[in-house]
Parts: structure tokens; C-alpha cells; sequence
């Protein structure tokens, strides 16, 4: 055990001991380090102008990322570099290619929000050199600039995309030696305390279920991208506080199932999504913005229990699994008995999400759907997975699971049952169409009326059967658009 | 050849903005990032949580127990007067006494140590209230009889009534329309500094350096030459730190004198978001009488607007609705009212267009009346009723410059409107799941403050003896390029490059009595005010160069880098360190007023506006039938900043308030609980723009050929607000989409905002 945080800050080691569970990064680098060129626009992970990198060792090397330093945890950065705007420059020390393509785009005006997609922008030039639009929008997706209508930011990065220059950057070129550095930070259980507030950083996995046992009321604290608000925006006492977001990062394939460990970010997910839930790919990037892909695990999301959910509507409907872990007792069930009521799921004090598994469905006909008023980086209004088997032109089996319809991610039951044993044919949709109706009654909120929710559900039955049935016209707005 | 080369950041080029590798680099200082005085407290406002009631107690024990708080500030603790009106209407207070009247009004300040010990400090308060009842929009106001926050306003011209009765056809409507929140990405923030005597100085984020000196000396009770103002930029503005920053700069000073050290005070965004005042929202009920052929013969129409508890500006919001209700047509007979309501919400206040797009949305609401009644092209119905110069709009300005036609012109044959329009039917007619919908939209904005006083501007420029400049403005850069603009200004006169000129701060140090960086106005008048400065100092330069080097003046000339005396041709640092040897006065005050202008609001008639600007968009959409989502697949538009100063930036301008006005009516939505609380007050619920809602294609072209028909700042003309209107063709679009669910027999009539839910809704409600 030792009683020290670290990290290193752009090119300096930081060792700290007074660290309160509550800290954040953002605090850090405004009040304590007096780095203000990252900003804080609305400390809830919603608007990027707080985006740094922060680069951490995983199993594919020293991966940058882009998160929200406002609700990121100082504590959640032990063994990581934090690298701020402050760090960028290019080749021969002026401008890095990213700034300076926006500064030739004229992609700033009040500049309030410029640092943070710079930053952005940056980890994308890192990551995917050859990125297209569609690839800078998803890049930005975590980013709100309010005076350039985004057209010139656009061509800033592709214009930094064609400059490249990559092998060439700092980041690349200390690649080893940080990673070094990273690597000798690692091993103990971190214990930190300041003004009577705890953090708990466990050394492994079976160290946390210890820690959790010892202290079964701790907050657990993976990606921060909901509990951090709880602090930032309800302050909220967390304390004590226990990070994870370092640990459970295996990802497998396995008997035709997905096995993730519980602190598998959506971003580290969404290779194997791809590959093998190509359906649901285009939903998986829209589950937060990029930096909160970057930061939330789908453990977390689950233990979480918001009666959304961004993935349980989609892995209930695929018939998902979860491994829940008490000290070294491990239990096994079906994700949709882990939601029980609102705020309210199965799992005892001291007890931990530790895998999810899901089955891949490779002859089933999968569909999710995201609908919020926004296209990216919203709370779904409703959201909802698919999961037919059809053989002979029978609907032999349906598993179709809604978020923001109830309080929890809840089967639609009565839609389901109108399904099962019908043709796959228009009118069995039109039946469940009519039949969900009868399996929620949602609630009216400042996101979407009752009504709303209620037709929408409807309407993703047509929806599911027109996708299926390949009409002739485009069904998707993308495919409609034509660019 | 000296004379050939050019300077760079010489007028009507593209310089780049002058703070741009500040803003990637984040050495760019906001108010949040200037280095803190030694005992720095910090402030937080403590929100009513009651829409309307009356203050019954305070509760301060556990807040003054917290760790690290200095004091609580109430109304009783302001030394002066307990008002921030921007109109001496008095109905504007600081913090609450006896009664609160929205929902997050501001009732105290705790001042702490630390920021989070003055916010955790703020929420431990108990304040208790009787409640009252309350009335949250326009129209439940009227029927509870709230009355009018300010005066309203009629225009009229011609005799309404007879035209509408002689018109054969009449349609009437109600339109709710929308408010917005500016959100700035940087939120309000102030930080006083205490000086001697009663001397304070204000750091803080704001449009108008001279109105908050005015507030904060009348809350102190001291004079205005005891308060300095200073701000070197905003992370945004968009008119929500046109008044909006008084109250957080009067708390801050309150605090700094009270305790003697330095207190920054800023809210979190949810605070910011419900105590700050937003886009005004409208209930419009509209009557349009028109001919066969689509003219309209007679308007009328109320506009009923959600001013909240206060007047703020309203009465020049309300006013300006009204100016633009035309828009760009021509109403023979007219007659419209406004209706400022008072309301149980925070106090509406301006946004970039000022009450001018409710004015515009509700002209183009017309036009797709008359032309789905008539079974034809909504821009046939736009192009026959479009201004023709001479012609008087219904506040009896003559128009003048119509550029309108050329403009459409040459957007037609560039978005091959046409056939793109027909591709969109044919489209439609196939009955699909994704519809779409095309809109040509124009916008003619009127170029001036209504309040004629407010269009003066002040500057101030001082050479240094080595030649470098130092120019100052009372005009505010919050991202729009001001400063640029006016340096380029500047350079060009002394023909200096760009890099020798030093913008420095906004403050009322340098230039008193400043109107607020509004309006569209910034170039216009500060640009002019440079320009007199640099022109007086030029002539002390021409007089002391003709002198020395013995020529005649006429034979002096400011060329790039040089003076050019007959054949002399002497560097500009040569100059003028002769010219101080010489004992010549290098600094000068600028001046400038508007001319031409007046406006009489008591008949309703006047010249209110310099000029207009001009420009049209097309929009083409796809919607998602099944879910109400869209696309704006792509946007055509063609834009008039006169001989732009700046093509690269005017044309950021273009964009962004295109992208902006989408945004109000389309995503972004206010939502108030029926206890009159805000639950939109942060961007995780409430929906600026992605850069995945601009438009897929954006093409965005200034008319390079206008030219301003007034003697404006080097022929430019205003670009800040005029095309933020341009946003309305993407809901015409929208709105066509969805009449293809009637076969546009009748137009959809969406309220705005547009959302997803109100699009589906309206789908669903014509499947029927």
C-alpha cells in the first residue's frame, strides 16, 4: 500500500498525497496548476472544453485518449500521462499541425471551446490519420462550439489529416520512455485521504473485491461519467470512493460469446462490436460523446441502473449475461434480472459487476435503435434492441428490450408475444406495433412526452420490418441523404 | 515599387483573427484565467426555488458554519440602490427582498474562501416562502392579467382593416415560437478588484464595459469615475452579456468593498442557464389578406412575448419583432402590435437578431400560408412580394437598397433550386419512410440601435515613439473579430502592417460612455471611430512630413511601411521618431455618430435604420417519418456584408449564425416544469448544435458585388446578426416535408422549436 498518487502532467512527474475522493482533474489543472488553457464550460462531461488526453497503458500499448478532465477523477489518474494543450507543439516547436491548420481554417472565434477540440482533434490525428468527415464528427461528438457552425473546424482536420506528421509528434517520439515511467507507477493499492475524504485505488481485481468487502458502502467509481455529476453537479458526498477503471479489462471471444470485463470502456468495445454485432455499431457511437465512450465501461453502465441504459436495451435483447463478483464468490445471471425496480438492481453490499458476456447471434436478425432530440451526445429518449430468430419464414423467437419506456430497460412482453410464432411478414409488425403499446406507460419529461415515447416504440416495429424487408427506398435518413 | 507590395492585414483581406494561435495555443485569458489577487474570496448566488411567492424567512445558520465562509449578502446589504435595470424602469433587483417573482431569482450571495465552499455554503441557506400562483407563458399572463413589463408598440400604415376586408382571401394563425439560451461557452463571470477611496475595478465578461461601471456605481452609490471596467474578451456573448453580467459584477464589487479583497463570482452553467435571461419566446396570432396571384393586400398581428419579471430590454426586442415582421415584403395595408407580457420567468433579454427572427419567421410563416392556399412554389410568393425601392415598410422608412432579386438570382441558378425542388416532390410522391422538404428564405435586417443615442463610438490611438501602435475601441471581442476588423481599419489608414498594432483591452479607462457591442453594430461604429482617430493623427503627420522634407502637403502619401514625401520615401519609424523629436502629438480620440438616423416610437414613423442587410438561403431536409428525426442535407446561401472587411471572417459569421438559427428551431428546446422551474439548464438536456447536425453540404458565398449604399466603414456592412435568420429555411424545409403528408394541400404550421417529437407529432396527426 502506499499513500501516494502518480502521474505524470504534460513532462513532469506529479506524486501527491492529499487527494480528496471528490477532486477533479479539471480543478487540478485550473486551481492547483494554474494550466487554464482547459476550460470549464459546463463540468458535466457535456460540452469538451475541458477534453485532455490522458494516456494509459493497456494491453495494445500506450493508448491515448481524449477525456473530460471535469468529471474525471484526479484519483482516477494514477499511472497515466495527463496531457494538457499546454503539451502540444510542433516539430520545430511552434504551432502542433492540428493548431495550426485551425488557425489557417479560421476554425476559432471566441475561442472558449478551441482548446478542447484541439485536443480532440488531436487524439483523432493520433489515432486515425486517414480520418474522414464522418470520422471527425464522431470525433466531435463530445464537443459544442457555439460560433463557427463547425464547417471550418471540419476542414481544419482534414487538413491536419493530409499534413500528418505523426511519427514525428512528441507523443510518438517519448512513446517508450513515458510508457517506462507508466509502467513503474503501477502495482500497490493506492490509499489516499485529504479533509476527511477517502480514495482507494486497488492494486488488482481480487484487491478490490477485498477493498469492497472491508468497505461494502464505498462508492465505485469506474469511468466517473455519472458519478462524476454526482459531485460536480448534485456535490454529493462520495467518499469513500474506490476506483476501477483500471481494472477488468480483458476482452475475449469465446464460444460464440463476448466476454468483457466489467471495466471495458465502449470505446475499447466498439472493434468487437463491429465485427460481430455489426447491426448495433452505429448505436454503440452514439452512446455518449467520444470522451465519455473514452472514460464509461459497460460494468458501470450496468451497475449504474439508469432506467435508460445505454447498453442494457440492447444486450437484454441479445440475451446478455452478467458475472457479479463478492469477494471471491461469483455469481452468474441473466442482465435482465439484474433490473429490478428503479434505482433498485440485484446486487449485495461489497458486490461488483466483474464480466459481461454476451452471445453473438450471427443468424439473428438484430437491430438497435437510439431516439433523442439531438442525433449525438444526447440522453436517449427511447431507446430499444432487437433480437429476432426467424426460420422458414416463421418468427421463431423475439426478445425486444426498451430503455426510457419504464423504470428500468424493460422487454416489451405483450410485442414480443405477438411476434413469436407469426410470419415474418408486415402485418406481425403491425400487430406488435399495436401490442407495445399495452407494455409501457412512460413518463413525460423535458426530453420527450409520453406520447412521443409511445408512438416512437410503435413506430420502430415498422421501422424493424421496412430495414428488414429492404422496401426499395431508403429507410435510414443517412442512406436518404446521399453525400 | 515600395508602393506596389502591400501591407499585410490591409481592409478586405482575409486576416486571420487577431487572438487565433492564442485561442489553440490556451494562452487566450478569460476573465477565469487572469491571475488572482492575493486573498481572493469567492461569491454565490443562493436561487429561489419558488416560481412566485413571498420571502416568509432566511435561514443563514448552517450557511455562515460552513468552512471557509466570510459573510452573506442580502438586499440590506447593498449600499446603494438594489437595481440593475438597463432602463431605469427600477424593477430589476439584485437579490430579492420581499417577494421572488421566477424560479432561480437571485435572493443571496455567500462569500467564501473558495468557490466550492461558497456554492456548498449556498445550498445549506433555507429560505421559505408563501407561495403565489404564478403564470409562466405569454398567454397564461394575459388571461391572469399580469399587465405589460414595458410599453408596447404599434405600427401601422395604411388602414389594416379595409385591406383585409377588400382581400380576396384571408387566412389567420397562432405561431408559438420558441426562446433560446445563448449558451456561451464561457459562462458569466466577474471579478472585482477594491481600490482606494471608493475605487474598484471590474474584470469581467461582458458586451457592455460602460453599463456595468453605470450599475455597479449606482449599487455602490458612488460615482462612475470610481469604477473601472475592463475586458480583453468573451468566450461568447450573442447579446447574453449585453445586461446579463450587471448583476454578477455588482455582487462582486458589493463584496470587494464590503470586505476589502478581491471576489470573483461565477456560476455553474445549471445556475447560469436559469438565472440569466434568454431569446424571448412569442406567441404570434397573425391575419394576411392576399390576391389571387399570392400579394398581400393587409397584415395584421399580435405579438405576445414571454418577457419574464422584468422589462430588461424587452421594449427594444418586442419593438424590433415588430421593425422585421415584413421581413422583406411589402404590406400595403398593415397594422401590428406587440404585447411585452410579464411573466413568472427569468427576464428575457437580447440574442443575436433581437426579437427580429420572431419578426421574420412569422413573415415567411405568411408566405407558406398563401402559397400552399394557392397551390404554389412558396418562392413565387416571396419573389411577388418582395420589396421594391421606393416603397415604405410599416415604420414608413423608405427602402432604398433592395438587393433581394440579384441575391436570389444567382442563389437559384447556384443551388439549382429548381430542379432540386422538383427532384424533392418526386421524391415525396414516391411515399417513402424518409421525406424531404426545400426552402428558399430570405432576411433584410435593419442596420442600427432603434435607440438612435446608443450609435455613437469612441476610440483611442496612440503611436509610440517607435512607431508601434496601441488601439483601443470601446467595442467588446467575444469570437465575432472586432478587433481585427478594426486594426485592419487602422492599418490601412497609417498603412502599417497589422503586427505593428496592439489591441489591447476594452476598457473605460480609454473610452467613456461606450454603447453596448450590439446590434450588429461593433465595426460599423468603432471601425469609424478608429478610423477618425488615425485620420486626426495622419493629418498632424502630413503637416509635420511636409515641413521637414519641404513639399507640399498634396504631395504626402502613407505608403505600405513609408511616408512619401515627393521623392522622398522615409520609413515609418523614421517618421515618427522625427515627428516626437519634433514635439508631435501622437495620440488621438476618435469620434463617431451614425448619421441620417432618427425615430419617433410615439407615431411610429422615422428612418430607425442606416441601411439593410440582405441575404437568402436554401435548405433541403430529410426526415425520418417514423421518429420525427432529420437531416439538413445541405444549404445554399448568398450573404450581403456590403465590401466585406474581412471575407474570411464575415463569412465565419455566415455560418455560424446559420448554424445557430437552426438550432433555435430545431433542437433547441426550453422546458419548464409546471412549477415554473427550467429543466433544460445545462447542454446534457438541452440541445445546441453537433457538428453532425451542420448542414452535409454548406455553401456558404458572400455577395462579393454588393456594396453599401451609405458611406458605412469602408462600404462594409453589419454581418453579426443579419444571417443567424437565415436558419428559418431549414423549418420551411422541415415543414414541407411534413406537408407532403396532406399532399400540401395546407402547410404543416410546426411550432417551434421543431423537435423530433413535435415533427413525428405533426406526421402522425395528418396520417390520421
Amino acid at each position: 500500500m502506499t499513500p501516494e498518487l502518480r502521474f505524470l502532467l504534460n513532462g513532469q512527474q506529479v506524486e501527491l498525497t492529499a487527494v480528496g475522493a471528490s477532486d477533479t482533474l479539471l480543478d487540478f489543472l485550473r486551481i492547483n496548476r494554474r494550466l487554464t488553457g482547459t476550460k470549464e464550460g459546463c463540468a458535466e462531461g457535456d460540452c469538451g472544453a475541458c477534453t485532455v488526453l490522458v494516456g494509459r497503458l493497456t494491453d495494445d500499448g500506450l493508448v491515448y485518449e481524449p477525456v473530460n478532465a471535469c468529471i474525471r477523477f484526479l484519483a482516477s489518474c494514477h499511472g497515466c500521462h495527463v496531457v494538457t494543450v499546454e503539451h502540444l507543439r510542433g516539430p520545430e516547436g511552434g504551432l502542433h499541425p492540428i493548431q495550426a491548420a485551425m488557425v489557417e481554417y479560421h476554425g476559432s472565434q471566441c475561442g472558449f471551446c478551441t482548446p478542447g477540440i484541439v485536443m480532440a482533434l488531436y487524439g483523432l490525428w493520433m489515432s486515425n490519420p486517414d480520418a474522414s468527415v464522418t470520422d471527425i464528427e464522431v470525433a466531435l461528438q463530445g464537443n459544442i462550439c457555439r460560433c463557427t457552425g463547425y464547417e471550418p473546424i471540419i476542414k481544419a482536420a482534414l487538413a491536419a489529416g493530409r499534413a500528418g506528421g505523426q511519427a514525428a509528434d512528441a507523443l510518438a517520439v517519448e512513446r517508450e520512455m513515458v510508457a517506462a515511467r507508466l509502467r513503474d507507477m503501477r502495482g500497490e493499492r493506492v490509499e489516499l485521504s485529504k479533509d476527511g475524504e477517502r480514495a482507494i485505488i486497488p492494486a488488482d481485481v481480487d484487491d478490490l473485491a477485498a477493498v469492497l468487502e472491508a468497505e461494502p458502502k464505498a462508492t465505485i467509481i469506474a469511468g466517473a461519467t455519472d458519478v462524476g455529476l454526482w459531485v460536480t453537479k448534485f456535490m454529493r458526498d462520495i467518499s469513500p470512493a474506490v476506483f476501477i477503471g483500471h481494472l477488468m479489462k480483458g476482452k475475449r471471444v469465446e464460444n460464440g460469446e463476448i466476454r468483457l470485463g466489467a471495466g471495458v470502456t465502449y470505446s475499447e468495445a466498439a472493434p468487437l462490436i463491429r465485427q460481430h454485432i455489426p447491426a448495433a455499431y452505429d448505436y454503440w457511437l452514439r452512446i455518449g460523446g467520444w470522451q465519455v465512450r473514452n472514460m464509461g465501461t459497460i460494468g458501470a453502465n450496468i451497475a449504474n441502473g439508469s432506467p435508460i441504459g445505454d447498453t442494457p436495451p440492447l444486450l437484454i435483447a441479445l440475451g446478455a449475461r452478467i458475472v457479479l463478483r463478492k469477494g471471491a464468490a461469483r455469481r452468474e445471471l441473466p442482465l435482465g434480472d439484474f433490473f429490478i425496480e428503479y434505482g433498485k438492481q440485484d446486487r449485495a453490499p461489497g458486490e461488483f459487476v466483474e464480466e459481461v458476456i454476451i452471445p453473438i447471434r450471427p443468424q439473428a436478425k438484430v437491430a438497435a435503435y437510439k431516439i433523442s432530440k439531438r442525433r449525438d451526445s444526447d440522453i436517449t429518449a427511447v431507446a430499444a434492441g432487437f433480437c429476432l430468430s426467424v426460420e422458414n419464414g416463421t418468427i421463431t423467437d423475439a426478445r425486444i428490450c426498451f430503455g426510457g419506456m419504464a423504470g428500468t430497460p424493460k422487454r416489451a412482453t405483450g410485442a414480443e408475444a405477438a411476434l413469436k410464432g407469426q410470419p415474418f411478414a408486415r402485418e406481425s409488425f403491425e400487430a406488435a406495433a399495436r401490442a407495445v403499446a399495452d407494455d409501457f406507460t412512460p413518463l413525460s419529461d423535458w426530453r420527450a412526452s409520453a406520447d412521443y415515447r409511445r408512438t416512437v416504440a410503435s413506430n420502430l416495429f415498422r421501422r424493424f420490418w421496412l430495414e428488414q424487408s429492404e422496401p426499395g427506398l431508403p429507410v435510414r435518413l443517412h442512406e436518404a441523404v446521399g453525400v | 515599387m515600395k508602393d506596389e507590395t502591400i501591407i499585410r492585414g490591409q481592409a478586405h483581406q482575409d486576416t486571420i483573427h487577431d487572438s487565433a494561435i492564442k485561442h489553440v495555443t490556451g494562452r487566450a485569458d478569460y476573465t477565469d484565467d487572469l491571475a488572482e489577487p492575493h486573498g481572493l474570496l469567492h461569491a454565490y448566488l443562493g436561487l429561489s426555488q419558488c416560481a412566485h411567492g413571498k420571502i416568509t424567512g432566511m435561514d443563514f445558520t448552517e450557511t455562515l458554519a460552513h468552512p471557509g465562509v466570510v459573510g452573506v449578502l442580502t438586499a440590506k446589504d447593498i449600499p446603494g440602490v438594489n437595481d440593475v435595470s438597463p432602463n431605469g424602469k427600477h424593477d430589476d433587483p439584485i437579490f430579492a427582498e420581499e417577494e421572488v417573482l421566477f424560479w432561480g431569482q437571485p435572493v443571496f450571495a455567500v462569500i467564501a474562501e473558495t468557490r466550492d465552499q461558497a456554492r456548498r455554503a449556498a445550498h445549506k441557506a433555507r429560505i421559505t416562502y408563501d407561495v403565489l400562483p404564478h403564470a409562466l407563458d405569454p398567454i397564461a399572463a394575459r388571461d391572469a392579467g399580469m399587465g405589460y413589463v414595458t410599453d408596447p408598440l404599434t405600427l401601422r400604415r395604411g388602414d389594416a382593416d379595409a385591406g383585409m376586408a377588400a382581400a380576396p382571401h384571408v387566412i389567420k394563425g397562432r405561431f408559438n415560437i420558441g426562446g433560446q439560451d445563448h449558451f456561451y461557452l464561457e459562462g458569466q463571470i466577474a471579478m472585482a478588484v477594491p481600490g482606494e477611496d471608493e475605487d474598484v475595478t471590474i474584470n469581467v465578461s461582458t458586451q457592455h464595459p460602460s453599463e456595468v461601471q453605470h450599475m455597479v456605481a449606482h449599487v455602490l452609490g458612488c460615482q462612475n469615475n470610481a469604477v473601472v471596467v475592463n475586458v480583453r474578451r468573451m468566450g461568447g456573448g450573442f447579446g447574453g452579456k449585453e445586461t446579463q453580467m450587471n448583476l454578477f459584477s455588482c455582487v462582486a464589487a458589493i463584496a470587494a468593498k464590503r470586505w476589502n479583497r478581491a471576489v470573483k463570482i461565477r456560476p455553474d452553467r445549471d445556475d447560469d442557464m436559469t438565472a440569466t435571461g434568454k431569446r424571448h419566446d412569442f406567441v404570434v396570432d397573425y391575419e394576411v389578406g392576399f390576391d389571387d396571384d399570392g400579394r398581400i393586400r393587409a397584415v395584421k398581428g399580435d405579438w405576445f412575448a414571454r418577457c419574464g419579471f422584468s422589462a430588461d430590454l424587452s421594449g427594444p426586442v418586442t419593438d424590433r419583432a415588430l421593425f422585421h415582421c415584413d421581413n422583406a415584403y411589402y404590406y400595403p395595408d398593415v397594422r401590428v402590435s406587440s404585447h411585452p407580457m410579464k411573466t413568472n420567468t427569468v427576464s428575457n433579454t437580447a440574442f443575436r437578431g433581437f426579437g427580429g427572427p420572431q419578426g421574420v419567421i412569422v413573415a415567411e410563416r405568411m408566405i407558406e400560408e398563401i402559397a400552399y392556399a394557392l397551390g404554389r412554389d412558396p418562392l413565387e410568393i416571396r419573389k411577388a412580394n418582395l420589396y421594391q425601392n421606393g416603397q415604405l415598410t410599416p415604420y414608413h422608412q423608405e427602402v432604398t437598397d433592395q438587393i433581394l432579386p440579384r441575391i436570389f438570382e444567382d442563389l437559384e441558378a447556384s443551388s439549382d433550386y429548381h430542379a432540386r425542388r422538383q427532384a424533392v416532390l418526386d421524391w415525396n410522391a414516391k411515399g417513402g419512410v424518409i421525406r424531404k422538404g426545400i426552402a428558399l428564405t430570405p432576411v433584410k435586417f435593419g442596420i442600427s440601435f432603434t435607440a438612435t443615442w446608443f450609435n455613437q463610438a469612441g476610440a483611442l490611438i496612440h503611436v509610440y515613439n517607435d512607431g508601434s501602435i496601441a488601439l483601443n475601441h470601446g467595442g467588446c471581442e467575444m469570437g465575432q473579430g472586432l478587433n481585427t476588423k478594426v486594426a485592419q481599419v487602422v492599418a490601412e489608414a497609417f498603412q502599417c502592417d497589422i503586427t505593428c498594432i496592439k489591441i489591447t483591452r476594452t476598457t473605460t479607462e480609454k473610452v467613456p460612455n461606450t454603447s453596448a457591442t450590439a446590434a450588429s453594430s461593433g465595426t460599423d461604429l468603432n471601425g469609424m471611430a478608429a478610423l477618425d482617430a488615425a485620420e486626426q493623427i495622419k493629418a498632424r503627420l502630413v503637416e509635420f512630413v511636409a515641413e521637414r522634407w519641404q513639399q507640399p502637403k498634396d504631395d504626402v502619401r502613407f505608403v505600405p511601411g513609408h511616408i512619401r514625401a515627393g521623392d522622398h520615401l522615409i520609413p515609418w519609424n523614421e517618421v515618427i521618431a522625427a515627428a516626437y523629436m519634433a514635439r508631435i502629438h501622437l495620440s488621438a480620440a476618435g469620434f463617431y455618430k451614425t448619421p441620417k438616423i432618427h425615430w419617433d416610437r410615439a407615431t411610429g414613423r422615422g428612418r430607425p435604420f442606416y441601411y439593410y442587410a440582405y441575404g437568402a438561403a436554401v435548405s433541403e431536409v430529410s426526415v425520418d417519418t417514423l421518429t420525427g428525426e432529420y437531416v439538413i442535407d445541405r444549404a445554399d446561401m448568398i450573404h450581403d456584408v456590403g465590401r466585406s472587411l474581412n471575407p474570411a471572417l464575415d463569412k465565419g459569421q455566415v455560418e455560424g449564425a446559420f448554424v445557430q438559427g437552426a438550432g433555435w428551431l430545431t433542437t433547441e428546446e426550453l422546458w419548464w416544469d409546471e412549477k415554473g422551474r427550467l429543466r433544460t439548464h445545462a447542454p446534457s438536456t438541452y440541445k445546441v448544435p453537433l457538428a453532425s447536425d451542420r448542414p452535409r453540404v454548406f455553401n456558404v458565398t458572400l455577395a462579393d458585388w454588393s456594396e453599401n449604399s451609405e458611406r458605412s466603414i469602408k462600404r462594409s456592412k453589419a454581418v453579426g446578426e443579419p444571417p443567424f435568420m437565415l436558419g428559418i429555411s431549414v423549418f420551411e424545409a422541415i415543414n414541407m416535408a411534413v406537408a407532403s403528408f396532406s399532399d400540401y394541400r395546407e402547410p404543416a404550421r410546426l411550432d417551434a422549436p421543431a423537435t423530433p417529437e413535435r415533427v413525428l407529432m405533426a406526421i402522425e396527426a395528418l396520417r390520421e
